[in-house]
Formats: structure tokens, sequence, C-alpha cells
């Protein structure tokens, strides 16, 4: 861990200018990623700003019928909420299929859309990392090397790693919104399915935010209702990411929404998929996965996600 | 003592302490958090400075250039060794690729720096601050499987009986089919870790974290060129090693090392992602199996040929361990190759050999059961033997793997199972019933130990170790049982050079050895006593020495008695196979749709002597079954073939079994003894209960799915095109 400074802000516009201004600036929420980060030197930030503090800790209704999610409303704060619980199930799920309950306890709402890949290769600095080092190459796209985790669909020739989070996930089928404050003090909004970009030639710019820019709340619209279901596929029963997770909300019209986590750079879902949910598994899986480059390691997780959408559609 | 006729009958025939349950007496020291381990010797080096170690960063080649200049200059940093400084170490025991110095680098991680500074932050930070240039070696090739087509077939057998090549023309059923096995990590808790004081470069005093004292002192002798005498070494508590502890490792070389250079004791802990590619692993294993069979059921050719890999000089795994022994069979045919390759170190992990070969000839025999028709607990009981069938002659000394399997056959409910695969559902999960047979040899090792009795109490000194085995309570019962005392009243010093060399752990021949060895240094301690005492006969019981008209309290003795021996093994056990024995019910539900397999209900029956604590024996053994449960379904050093290292390095990636994967799980232990082994009768059990876990549940994914599957781990990616249509 290289050595920084450190300091707590007054308020949510303070912090985003501070940001901006000082170079090499983080924030720091729950840290469960960044001091991870830190310790390895794959994130070396010369400035800290801690957000805690800061409020944005509540969940409050909004005037459309929905929720309004601080940033620093904790995982397990999250998922245990009575209005999520009963109006959002997918994201109950999603978040406690997650990590373990000392993580969630400190993981943020924020903070968990911005965690970064879980790629072997970012994550051992002797190796070539574009998303890393830009420029300097993919060690996951190299012969011969260990590419079971990594994404099938959105990917690029830069890079193939995915965006390991379960709370984006069913985040990204409820439709939210996060919101901002940029270092002017304006504040923006930013719908899920834009907020975090595929890599292309720049696999390091991973968010539609700009430097300095926080997220102050997330935002579900008002509930969408139906049966609402989390699958998450891995190879040890907990504790580990998802190989392939499927996000589904399925009405009792049999129309709804289908979400990918474990497969792409982003959260993956598409309007015309969700059009082809009444035909199944299959149908649904075709549009979605179109055009996926899977390598030959991770060539299974097409297979199992449509096998696991069919598992949740009580296909047989 | 010489050991050097079975045992008729001895005191423990009576035993009051052995074999009772006891709860084991370190448990308080290691819930409070108060048992000293390595890193954290605040009590005997309370100044001890901070080392971190830096890694190479390719797989094999040369270092160039190293300049550790802004390390040197970074905050806090007292010292900074570099392997360019150093000429190249001498190897201690079985160390295969150097631990430190010169410019080679062998494998990914191996040791090129250590730095030692005030803090472990600025140690850790000024590790990477050195920079270091490489020229990389030539690309190697890493495909075991190739390697297998290539050496198949080639040079003499190292176990051939009778006429394989006819056994299998004449048979009524073969199975001939490829298995493997993954490299895989030992991921015990405590990494590699000491703390080393070897300020003024003369006596150097290591607290470190390792299974066997004695070789770890040699070694340490060997690696620094200096004299044994001046170096003691202590490692009262171990976090668990599995195998990875057995040799002097780098974390003790880079703590001395920077020690001598900043002039103070320092300390330092392996990194988990340099515990998987710096230290040792299991390698990976290419096996082919081939059984003949008549339709009576007995095998006629058993033809086991093996591939591992290792560094030039090492050792790879041995897969076949167990196949000139395990069963019947007039005929057999037995190769293991170890393919050089530079990867990683290769060496002992809990069962070593049995373990990777058990995965695949018990999935061998499940087949070759099904062939057959019949039932595999039945194949298995039709195949059992009481002679070593490579060499007849020689019995076993003691073997009941039929009643294993039958009473685990029917504590398990095995008849009540559903036969044809794929046949038994549980809303989306598929449901099936594994079996496998387990076996492990039962190797001794001598072992001493020095008794004293002081003022009522005794004090037992043996180098031998605790890897959170329960070392301490079954010594500290055989002592009390043997001098007639109770266990309150032993005080166990262990894991010291300053005493008796004992076995060590290892090899699951710590338990009968050392306590052994502990009986031994007692009964002379009894002698003595008695001699003492003017006794010719002399009873110990109850805290009392009785004999002729003397009838007194231990504790009225007041000079300070001390007696020293070590067992030795006569050659009268060498006309035996010793081993141990068990059977493994699984049961397993595998996800129709996606492939998950989760484990249901697992019981292991267990043949291993005498037990001498059924508490912490069970405990090894349901440990060796959730490594099992690791082994069969997500446990895989990710081998990355271009750049020649294990990439999943850390406990995210390599994934062992969590609480949520372990089911109810059940132990039996059958009632045997062991006359042969050892004076208690006793033979190992910390390796038994992993051996074979792994095909049980293999097994039991083929029944529950009908997809036969022969590449561990069993993840989906390897069969779930092969499940039902959906
Ligand atoms: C062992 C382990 C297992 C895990 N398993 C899972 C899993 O199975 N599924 C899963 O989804 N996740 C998993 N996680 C990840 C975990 O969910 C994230 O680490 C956590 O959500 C991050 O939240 P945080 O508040 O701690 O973020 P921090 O570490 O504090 O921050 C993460 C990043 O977000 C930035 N940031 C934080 N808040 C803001 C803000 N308000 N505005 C702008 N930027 C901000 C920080 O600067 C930093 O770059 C696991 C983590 C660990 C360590
Ligand atoms: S896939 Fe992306 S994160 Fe992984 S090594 Fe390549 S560039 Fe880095």
């Amino acid at each position: 861990m290289r050595a920084f400074s450190y300091e707590k802000p007054a308020d949510p516009a303070a912090a985003a200018a501070r940001a901006a201004e000082v170079e090499g600036a983080k924030f720091l929420a729950g840290g469960t990623n960044l001091l991870d980060l830190m310790k390895l030197e794959i994130e070396t930030p010369l400035h800290v700003i801690d957000v805690n503090g800061l409020g944005l800790d509540e969940i409050t209704e909004t005037e459309e019928g929905g929720l309004r999610i601080g940033t620093l409303v904790t995982n397990t704060a999250l998922s245990a909420d009575a209005r999520i619980r009963r109006d959002y199930p997918l994201l109950t799920r999603a978040i406690a299929a997650g990590a373990t309950g000392q993580l969630r306890n400190k993981a943020t709402t924020g903070g968990n859309l911005l965690q970064r890949t879980r790629c072997p290769y970012f994550y051992d600095t002797n190796q070539p990392c574009n998303k890393r080092v830009p420029g300097s190459g993919c060690a996951a796209l190299s012969e011969g090397a260990f590419s079971r985790q990594l994404g099938v669909i959105g990917t690029s020739d830069a890079c193939i790693a995915t965006h390991p989070s379960d709370m984006a996930v069913a985040m990204r089928a409820l439709d939210a919104v996060v919101e901002t404050v940029t270092p002017t003090g304006m504040t923006r909004e930013i719908p899920l399915e834009e907020f975090h970009l595929l890599p292309g030639d720049t696999p390091e710019q991973e968010t539609a935010l700009m430097p300095g820019e926080l997220i102050t709340h997330v935002r579900l619209p008002a509930p969408v209702g139906g049966v609402q279901e989390y699958h998450k596929v891995r190879d040890r029963a907990s504790y580990a990411f998802a190989l392939v997770s499927v996000a589904l909300i399925r009405q009792a019209d049999g129309s709804g929404r289908v979400a990918l986590g474990g497969v792409a750079p982003k959260p993956w879902r598409s309007d015309a998929a969700d059009a082809e949910l009444p035909n199944g598994a299959s149908a649904v899986m075709s549009v979605l996965l179109d055009g996926a480059r899977p390598t030959e390691e991770n060539a299974f997780k097409i297979t199992l996600a449509e096998r696991t959408l069919a598992a949740m559609l009580k296909e047989s | 003592m010489e050991f050097t006729k079975p045992v008729e009958s001895n005191l423990f025939d009576n035993a009051k302490v052995v074999g009772k349950p006891m709860q084991r007496i370190d448990g308080p020291l290691k819930v409070t958090g108060t048992a000293p381990y390595a890193y954290e010797r605040n009590d005997a080096a309370p100044d001890a400075l901070y080392g971190y170690p830096l890694g190479a960063g390719i797989g094999h080649g040369r270092i160039t250039r190293m300049d550790a200049e802004a390390a040197r200059n970074a905050p806090g940093v007292r010292a900074v060794v570099t392997t360019l400084e150093i000429d190249p170490l001498e190897k201690g025991m079985n160390n295969v690729a150097r631990l430190f110095g010169g410019d080679e680098v062998q494998h990914y991680h191996q040791a090129v720096a250590v730095v030692v500074a005030d803090t472990f932050e600025q140690a850790r930070a000024a590790s990477a601050l050195i920079e270091v240039e490489y020229e990389e070696g030539a690309p190697a090739d890493l495909d075991l499987d190739a390697a297998f087509e290539r050496v198949q077939g080639t040079g003499e057998p190292d176990t051939l009986v009778g006429d394989v090549d006819a056994a299998f023309r004449d048979a009524a059923q073969v199975v001939d089919q490829m298995y493997h096995t993954p490299g895989e990590s030992h991921t015990m808790m405590e990494p590699h870790s000491s703390t080393v004081d070897w300020s003024g470069g003369e006596d150097m005093t290591v607290w470190t974290s390792n299974q066997m004292i004695n070789w770890n002192h040699q070694s340490i002798a060997t690696t620094f060129g200096i004299d044994q005498e001046r170096i003691r070494v202590e490692s009262p508590y171990v976090g668990g090693g599995f195998g990875s502890k057995l040799w002097l490792r780098a974390d003790a070389v880079l703590a001395a090392l920077g020690s001598r250079a900043a002039g103070v004791p320092v300390k330092l802990a392996l990194p988990r992602p340099m515990v998987m590619n710096n230290t040792t692993h299991r390698s990976a294993t290419v096996q082919r199996i081939r059984l003949a069979a008549g339709t009576d059921g007995k095998l006629t050719g058993i033809w086991h040929e093996a591939a591992a890999y290792c560094l030039p000089g090492g050792r790879g795994e041995n897969a076949t361990a167990q196949t000139p022994v395990f069963y019947a069979g007039e005929t057999r045919r037995v190769k293991n190759h170890v393919v050089d390759m530079p990867l990683p170190e290769t060496a002992d992990m809990r069962a070593p050999g049995e373990a990777s070969g058990l995965m695949a000839l018990e999935i061998a025999m499940d087949e070759m059961a099904e062939k057959l028709g019949m039932d595999p607990v039945q194949f298995r009981i039709v195949n059992d033997t009481q002679v070593n069938p490579s060499d007849p002659d020689i019995p076993f000394s003691d073997r009941h793997f039929v009643e294993c399997l039958e009473r685990g056959a029917e504590a398990f409910n095995w008849s009540q199972r559903n036969t044809s695969p794929g046949g038994q559902r549980d809303g989306d999960w598929l449901i099936g019933h594994g079996v496998a047979g387990a076996y492990r040899g039962a190797l001794v090792m001598p072992s001493g130990a020095r008794a004293i009795l002081d003022g009522g109490k005794l004090i037992i000194e043996t180098d031998m170790t605790d890897i959170g085995t329960g070392s301490y309570t079954i010594l500290a019962q055989t002592a009390a049982e043997t001098m007639g005392m109770d266990v309150a009243d032993v005080e166990m010093r262990m894991a010291n050079s300053a005493y008796p060399v004992s076995s060590g752990s290892g090899g699951q021949f710590g338990a009968p050895s050392s306590t052994s060895g502990v009986y031994a240094a007692c009964m002379a301690l009894r002698e003595k006593i008695a001699g003492n005492l003017g006794l010719d006969e002399a009873e110990f019981n109850g805290g009392r020495v009785t004999g002729g008209d003397t009838d007194m309290a231990l504790s009225e003795i007041n000079e300070e008695v001390s007696a020293e021996d070590a067992i030795q093994w006569g050659d009268f056990q060498k006309g035996y196979a010793m081993g141990t024995f068990g059977a493994h019910f699984v049961e397993v539900g595998v996800h129709a749709y996606t492939g998950e397999t989760r484990v249901r209900r697992m019981l292991a029956v267990c043949d291993a002597g005498r037990i001498i604590n059924p508490i912490t024996a069970r405990s090894q053994v349901i440990g060796g079954m959730v490594m099992g449960v690791g082994a069969a379904l997500s446990e895989d050093m990710a081998l990355d073939t271009g750049r020649g290292f294990f990439a999943n390095h850390d406990m995210a990636n390599y994934e062992v079994a969590v609480h949520a994967d372990i089911p109810e799980q059940e132990v039996i232990f059958l009632d045997t003894l062991d006359a042969v082994a050892t004076p208690l009768k006793a033979k190992g059990v910390g390796e038994l209960g992993l051996c074979g876990v792994a095909a049980a549940i293999a097994n039991g994914v083929y029944n529950a799915t009908g997809v036969r599957v022969r590449d561990y781990p069993l993840t989906m990616d390897k069969f779930i095109d092969r499940l039902p249509a959906v």
C-alpha cells in the first residue's frame, strides 16, 4: 500500500469538489474493495476522501412510489429493509447471494456498484492487464490463460473481464437510476443501463462517472410486482462470485425481465430479450447472448445461462 | 525400546485413559487466541521487526538486474536483501528449487528479495519498490496429457505380477479409462510463517510453523552452512500443514537473512499467493486405469499407469501408490512416471499418492461393478484380500476392509438407494449415492521422548509437533496411562529442537509413532523409579507405585527422576503389509438444470487400529472428508500453460469447501487392534479420512445423473452438455 493523505469532507458537494481538485483522489465507503486493492497496489490513491458520515444512509420513499437508497446504506441494511423485501425481493435475494455477512455489513450501495473485476490477472501485478495498466496487454487473452470465470459477451480484444456484482444485476432488472453530485455541485441521473461501460479499447474506464463525481443515491422506480427470483450459480455453495447469475421478474401473463451476471462487463439485459420471455429460456438467450465470443474455457456459460433460466421458468 | 514382535498383552489392554474421548488440552489456548503461533511470538521476540518477501514475476528464467535503492530508502526500512547479493544457498531436505540466492528463477514466486521494516505496511510497500528485470526461459511444454502420451508404456513397471496381457484378453469385462486429478494447494489457514533471531549472525533461534522439527533443524543448518548445535527450532502451534510444512521453506530462510542483515529478530509470513506458487503443492495427475474381471466379479487384472509433473530432481504425486496392495487380483502392472516441468515445486500433501490414486481407481471400480451388474459394495467385498496381492507371502497385519463396507452399507441404508442412474429426483435436484473404498499405508517412524517425574507431576519432552491434530492430548493420555497417573498431572512440552527427536507429524505416522515413543520413555522412567526404590517389579496405578513392601504416591518421590528413550521398529514388521482401511458413503444432489453439485450426507467407516482419542480422531476424519468435498467439487490450481504459473493464487479463486458445502457427517470407527503396528496397537487416521471421498462423490454424481465424469474437480463445465436435455 502506498502512503496517502486522508480527509473527511463536510458534505457530498464538497466531497465531489475535493475529489476533482486533489490529484489521485479516491472515495472510501465500506472499503471492502478499495482497501484490498490498495494493499496489492492495484489501486494507488494519493488521497482518500472518506464519505462515511455524510448522511446518505437512509432509504426514503419517492413521489413516484419507488425508493431512494442513500449510497451509504449497507448491503445488509438494504437487503433487510422491509419495503425492499416486500416490493423488490429480487434485490434482497441478489444481495444475500453475495459475499458474506461480515462483508455485507460494511459494503455500501455505491461501493458495490463500483467494485472492480475479479479477473485473476487484474489481481496479479506481475501480469499485463489493460484494465490495471492501460496498454500493457491482456494476460487473460493470451495463449494458455485461465479464463474460465471471465466474460463471454460485451467484451473486447482489450479485456474480457466481468463485473462481479450481484446487487447490480438485480438493480439492472429493476431499472434503477444512479443519482450523483458532480464536482461543480450539479446533480445528475444516470440509468443503471448506461452506468457501466463496455471495455472497447479503454477497459480502464468502467463507468459513466466523470472524475470526482460522487454517487449520492440509487433510485428504484415504483415496484413492478411479479415473481422475482435470483439464481446464482457457482462451484461451491457460498462465498464465491457467480459463474452465471440470472435475475428474473416474471409476471402472471408470462412477460417479464431477465438480467445476467457473471457473463459480461456489466449486468446484461436487453429489451428484445425480455420480449422473448413468453417463448422460453432458449428464445431469451438466443437474443440476449447473440454475438457472444466466449473462450474455450468459458463457453459453458452460454449453456449454463440458458439452463439456469429454464430452471427458473420451470421448463422441463 | 525395540519393537521386535507383535504385542501380546500390555498395559493398554485395560486402558483407562487411552481410547477415551478427551477434549484437546490446548483447546482453551486456541479459542482464547493465546496459543503463540509463529508470527505472534511477542512473548519470545517482542522486538521482532517485520519482514516481507518478494517473489519472482516469471515462470522460469534468469534475473538480469535488480535495483533495491528505492526500497532501501523507503520509510521505516531497516534492511533489504536481494537474491543477487547472496550466493545460492544450499538446499535442505527435499528442497528441489533453491529457497534463495543467485540469479536463477526456477518457478513463479520463487523468493527474490526480503525487506525488513518497522511495520508490516512499510515492509510490504517497500517490497513493491524493488525493480527486477528478467530474461525469460524458453517456453516449456506444460501439457501433462501430451507428456503421458509420450511416456506411456515406457520404462520398467514398478510392479509386475503375472501375465497381465492374458488376463485382459480372457476377461469377461474390461474397463479402460483415462482419469485426471488437478494440482491442489494445501490451503491451511496459517500461511508459512517464522520469527527468526539471527541478529548476531551467530546463534539462531527459529520460531516457526513446521511439522518436522528435526528435518527443519537439519535443513536450516545445511542451508546456511552452520552447525546444528547453534540453532534452536520451536514450533509449538501450527495452524495446519497438510504436508506443506514438512520441509524448510522460504519464510524461515528470508526471516533469517533479514534478521542477520537488520541485526534484530524478524518475523515473516508468506502472503497467500506465495503459499500457492512459492511453496509446494500436490501435482496434477493423468491416469490410465484398466481393470479386467471374470463373471464371478473377481478382478483378474489391474493395470494402472500414471504421470505427474515436478521440477527436475523432484517428486511428483504417485497416484499408483495403493494399486499394488489394495485389491485382490492375480495379475497387475503398475507404473508411475514423473515428468520434468518448470512449475512451482510439488511434494507431499495429505495422503500423498493414495489421495489422487483413489480418486481414479475408485471410479474405475464403480465402472467395473456396473459392467458386471454387481452392487459396488459387493464388488469390493469380493475383491478383498488378506495378503499383499503383489507378494502373497506377506499377510496384512490387520485388515477389516470388508467390515468397513458392510457396517457402512448398513448404517447408510445403502440397500434402499436407487440403482438406476438418473432415477431419483427431489424437485430440481437429481439425487445419487456413491461409495468408495479407502486405503492409506500405515507408516511408523522412530520416535523419542523424555519423561520426567517431578514432585508428582509428569513432564514429557519431545520434539513432536501438534499441527492441529491433537498430539498434545493423545501424548498426555499415553503418558498418563503408562505411568498410572491422572492426565491433569501431565505437562506436555513439545516441538522444540532441544527435546528428543520424534517422528514429527506427517504421512499419518505421527500419532502411532510418537505415542509409542512416549510409551517407551515412560517405561524407561518406570524402570528407573522402580530401580531407585529397589523394586524388581513395580506397578503404577492411581498415581502410586507399588511393589514388594512399597506403596507410595508418586508425589512423595522428592527427587526429580528423568528417563529418555525412543521407539525403534524391528524388522519383523517387514513380514507384514500394514495399512488403514475405510469406506466412504455419500449422498449427493446434482441440479438437473445447472449441474451444481452439493453433498447431502456423508459417512466414513474407518479401520485404523486402536483409536487413541475418539474426539480428536473424529476431527481428523471429518476434516479429511471436508477436504475430499473440495477435491471432488471445486479445488483446482488453474495452470496458465503460457506463463507457467497457477493463476488462481488466492482463497477467493482457489475454492476449498466452505461451511455451506458440508452436510451432516458421520464417522464410525471399527473396534480393531493391530498388534503388529505399535505397542498401542494403533495406526494413523489423519489421512485415511480423505482417501476415497472424492471418488465416492463422483460415483454419487454418476448415480444421480447417469453421466460419468473422470476429470476432477467435477464442475458443471465438464458435464453440463451431457446432462439430460431440459
Ligand atoms: C471476499 C469477498 C467476496 C465478495 N463476494 C461478493 C459476491 O459474491 N458478490 C458481490 O456482488 N460482491 C462481492 N464482494 C464485493 C463486495 O460486494 C464489494 O467489495 C462491496 O460491495 C464494495 O462496497 P464498499 O462500500 O466496501 O466499497 P469501497 O471499497 O469503499 O469502494 C469501492 C469503490 O467505489 C468507490 N466509491 C464508493 N462509494 C462511492 C460513491 N458514493 N461515489 C463514487 N465512488 C464511490 C470507491 O472509490 C472505490 O473505488 C466480495 C468482496 C470480498 C472482499
Ligand atoms: S481480462 Fe481485463 S482485467 Fe483481465 S487481464 Fe485482461 S485486461 Fe486485465
